[in-house]
């Protein structure tokens, strides 16, 4: 099936009466259904035809949520699952928010969470009024309707959703639509469920924002500053203009950068690099990444702020000079840039009402407002096309919306009348900033005379990723930005005497986050260290985690549940062939919990090889297996290749990388066999797009500990000397 | 400058500066949007298309390079092995945000005409040059595997 890119013509403009029946929620947030779309906003359309429509309110990045919320709408409604369509939801804050955050937008993983009862609830009540509307036409009662694929029956007579809808309309919705019990499930928890995305995606017709044209449109890129916070001072166009298909040069009303217009994008790019700019650079960050790297070794040593309500550093280091034995350790990593397969772009045309935005839109909540201050509009005056998005993991979603802005100035700087098409380069993209913030930890455990764990004392410095942003009221609470040590402050592990420290570093190098925020690098500490704390303990590092999950609590039995299953389906138990290692890390983000085991070698030249990693994962139902099997996988593989290779730098506020050959993506040849196992649940459903990230890069350090007795605390890993085959 | 392609089967004429990228002619002029900007400097394979069936990187292959050639494209793609590819690639749901996917299965499809039974240190050396952000690797080899059982059977 294909998924509507075009215009979403039945979302607007009719506001006659048409065939089909729409699902939704009235302005008194009451479902109702009728065949009138502007009543409401419709979660589910019927066609005449039979035809069923589920309405997407999250962005399809390659999470898998055109799949999820269809299954939710087609599981309640008994829907054909091979003919369900599906389309994205305009942007309407009032009625497609996410629950989990009171704005439309998709992160933090809670696609699913937020709309596995809402989305449920839609396609119950479509069944429901479609069931009663053929009880009436046939005169039978509604209890001997069976509805199965999309069919309704009663005994000899049946009929497709599209000939009870006359009636259906009439029908006046239960204000709490009945739910199906879990054992009645047929499409949730179903393994063989395909994609909906798949198909357009595997024959070229699957529109991404880089794909959009409009009659008239330019083609934009951007001339920006080398260093981060620098302003234009003045440009010469006099070699950009001789490239073949150049327009003009404009600077961005807030001096951020030149726009560079053109009649293509290959000729918007080569005018682009021919333009000299001047800038000015009195604002701007000039350090290397090594003296930011010597300003968090000092930051860490005096934290600015407690991060739990217990810390005491007094105290907690008394405990440290009455321990038997301390162990410390220094963890370090850099800044990310995040690379999504497609560069960032959108593309902006002027309507009758406002203007149209075409774009794989993440938070459609911030960008709306960003785009209507820029163009002296109404949040109202800005459409958004949502189009399938190339990727994202968190680049997409600034709190800025700071490609919108640019592509808005940029719109504004032509006229305001000509549609503009905003396209990055890769290049663009690596030196463009909003990185995963560079962090250094410094821990300290105390052991007891018999091995057991009495206190610790963390350390935390990084840019704080919130403070600023529109999020800070909700994030930050005493100073903290939660999101710096969250996975430390909030950890299960019961340890008696617990200090967590933070303090922030400043620097106009833009910070964002990065496919599980703060667990990319607290996970990395924490488990790392768990590991050294347990060698030093002369205590296995599963047994040794266990010990220190079993106060009965609910997040312990789920942590210690996927730490069983992982060991177990890895074998931990067994003998390993020679120069093989493994190494375990269990963790929590996001409300769901994943643990995994990996599995390196060691080649006699040294060189390392990721042979597997065995997954374990409890994120509630598992609505679409599959799916989730793909994110464990996805994530896996994305937080493997960082920790094996990337990082930004900076030589005197420049970005050192410059395209992929200098920040090499993980690869084929680097792929390691990766084995996922979901624990059967019956909690609500979690997330699922970030948290198999997180347990990978200390899992994998403490597999090659284990190999070779190397304890590395820094990434990336070859920047320590590691060669991987 | 005009110039006289081949694509897909169908002769196209189309005005481009001399030197401009084949992937910026089929992207920006002849709206087969099918093959993606990924890199431009022959580093993630998104861009990969067949000429004269060979898959080479089209952000590298300046037009006048292709005049007297047939270019083949996603949109394009219709032979045997072509259709075993796409099928496994939907049988064992290897996409995620797709972006990467055409070039993934023009490069499979190039992988496969030329060797009907690869091993994996063969999809590994031949696939390597195909970067993919979301990681699907693990599919791509098993759906390569598939494609190639389904050939023989
Ligand atoms: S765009 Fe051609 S190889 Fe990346
Ligand atoms: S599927 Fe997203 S880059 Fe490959």
């Amino acid at each position: 099936m294909t998924i509507t890119t075009t215009r979403r013509t039945f979302l607007i403009g009719a506001t006659a009466a048409s065939s089909s029946l729409f699902i939704g929620l009235n302005a008194s947030k009451s479902w109702a259904a009728t065949t009138t779309e502007t009543e409401l906003n419709p979660f589910v359309k019927i066609d005449a035809d039979g035809t069923v429509t589920a309405i997407i309110k999250h962005f399809e990045m390659g999470q898998g949520t055109t799949t999820g919320l269809t299954t939710l709408i087609a599981e309640e409604l008994d829907a054909d699952w091979e003919n369900i369509q599906v389309q994205f939801a305009p942007a309407n804050a009032k009625i497609y928010a996410n629950l989990a955050f009171g704005a439309q937008g998709t992160g933090g993983s809670t696609a699913i969470a937020n709309s596995f009862i809402q989305y449920r609830k839609a396609g119950a009540t479509a069944r429901d009024v479609l069931v009663k509307a053929a009880a009436q036409k046939w005169g039978v009662e509604t209890a001997s309707i069976t509805v199965e694929n999309s069919i309704l029956k009663s005994g000899e007579k049946s009929a497709h959703f599209g000939e009870v809808l006359e009636i259906a309309r009439t029908i006046t919705p239960p204000a709490e639509p009945k739910l199906k019990s879990k054992i009645n499930f047929k499409l949730i928890g179903k393994e063989t469920l395909r994609r909906k995305d798949s198909e357009a995606k595997t024959n070229g017709t699957a529109v991404f924002a880089m794909d959009v044209k409009v009659p008239g449109m330019v083609y934009c890129c951007v001339a920006r500053p080398q260093n981060f916070g620098a302003l234009v001072k003045s440009f010469d166009k006099s070699d950009a203009s001789k490239i073949g298909g150049f327009i003009d040069a404009r600077t961005l009303p807030n001096n951020a950068g030149v726009a560079v217009y053109a009649k293509n994008t290959w000729a918007a790019k080569q005018a682009r690099d021919a333009l000299r700019v001047e800038w000015d650079l009195s604002k701007a960050e000039t350090r290397s990444t090594k003296q930011l790297e010597e300003a968090h070794a000092d930051l860490v040593k005096k934290p600015e702020f407690k991060a739990t309500k217990n810390t005491d550093f007094e105290r907690t280091d008394k405990m440290l000079q009455n321990a038997a034995k301390v162990i410390e350790g220094d963890f370090f990593v850099p800044f990310l840039a995040h690379e999504p397969m497609e560069p960032l772009n959108c593309v902006i045309e002027p309507t009758p009402t406002g203007v149209r935005v075409h774009d794989g839109c993440q938070f459609p909540s911030i960008t709306k407002p960003t785009v209507a201050a820029v163009l002296g509009l109404k949040p109202e005056q800005v459409e958004i096309n949502t189009v399938y998005a190339g990727g994202s993991f968190g680049r997409r979603a600034t709190t800025t919306s700071d490609y919108h802005l640019e592509a808005s100035l940029a719109f504004v700087a032509f006229g305001g009348t000509t549609p503009v098409k905003l396209v990055w380069m890769r290049e663009d993209q690596l030196a463009g900033g909003y990185y995963r913030p560079m962090a250094k930890h410094k821990i300290r455990a105390g052991l007891d005379g018999d091995g057991k764990l009495q206190c610790w004392d963390h350390r935390v410095a990084t840019k704080s990723i919130i403070k600023g942003s529109p999020f800070e009221g909700a994030l930050v609470h005493d100073g903290v930005d939660h999101t710096s040590v969250e996975g430390i402050a909030d950890t299960h592990y019961a340890i008696h005497d617990f200090s967590v420290g933070l303090s922030d570093l400043q620097s106009p190098v833009p910070v964002l986050w990065w496919r599980s925020v703060g667990h990319t690098h607290t996970a990395f500490a924490m488990e790392t260290m768990m590991d050294m704390v347990a060698r030093e303990a002369g205590k296995d590092p599963i047994a040794f985690r266990k010990e220190l999950l079993s106060n009965g609590t609910k997040d312990q039995k789920r942590l210690l549940g996927v730490l069983e299953m992982a060991a177990s389906k890895a074998g931990w138990e067994k003998e390993l062939p020679k120069n093989h290692g493994r190494g375990i890390a269990v963790h929590k983000s996001f409300n769901s919990y994943v643990a995994e085991v990996a599995e390196i070698s060691v080649a006699e030249d040294g060189s390392i090889k990721v042979e597997r990693i065995t997954c374990a994962v409890d994120c509630g139902i598992a609505v679409n297996p599959d799916v989730i099997k793909a994110q464990m996988e996805s994530g896996i593989g994305y937080g493997l290749g960082a920790m094996m290779r990337n990082q930004i730098t900076l030589s005197d506020g420049v970005v050192d990388q410059v395209n992929f050959p200098d920040y090499e993506p993980i690869r084929m040849s680097d792929f390691p066999d990766i084995d996922v196992h979901i624990i059967q649940s019956d909690e609500n459903p979690t997330g699922v797009g970030e948290p198999g990230l997180p347990p990978v890069a200390p899992a994998v350090v403490n597999a090659i500990f284990d190999a070779t007795g190397k304890r590395y605390t820094s990434l990336p890993l070859t920047e320590q000397g590691i060669e991987f085959t | 400058m005009k110039y006289q392609l081949s694509v897909n089967d169908e002769k196209k004429e189309v005005e481009a500066e001399p030197g401009t990228p084949l992937l910026w002619v089929l992207r920006d002029e002849l709206n087969l949007t099918g093959t993606k900007f990924g890199c431009g400097v022959a580093a993630c394979g998104a861009c990969t298309v067949h000429v004269n069936g060979e898959p080479v990187r089209s952000c590298q292959t300046p037009i006048e390079a292709v005049e007297e050639n047939k270019v083949t494209t996603i949109e394009g793609l219709e032979d045997r092995v072509s259709d075993a590819v796409v099928a496994a690639w939907r049988e064992l749901d290897v996409v995620q945000c797709g972006y990467c996917q055409s070039g993934q299965i023009m490069s499979a499809v190039g992988l496969l005409t030329e060797n009907k039974k690869p091993t994996d240190e063969d999809i590994d050396n031949y696939m390597s040059g195909n970067v993919c952000r979301c990681a699907t690797y693990q599919r791509i080899r098993a759906a390569i595997h598939l494609a190639s059982d389904k050939l023989e059977g």
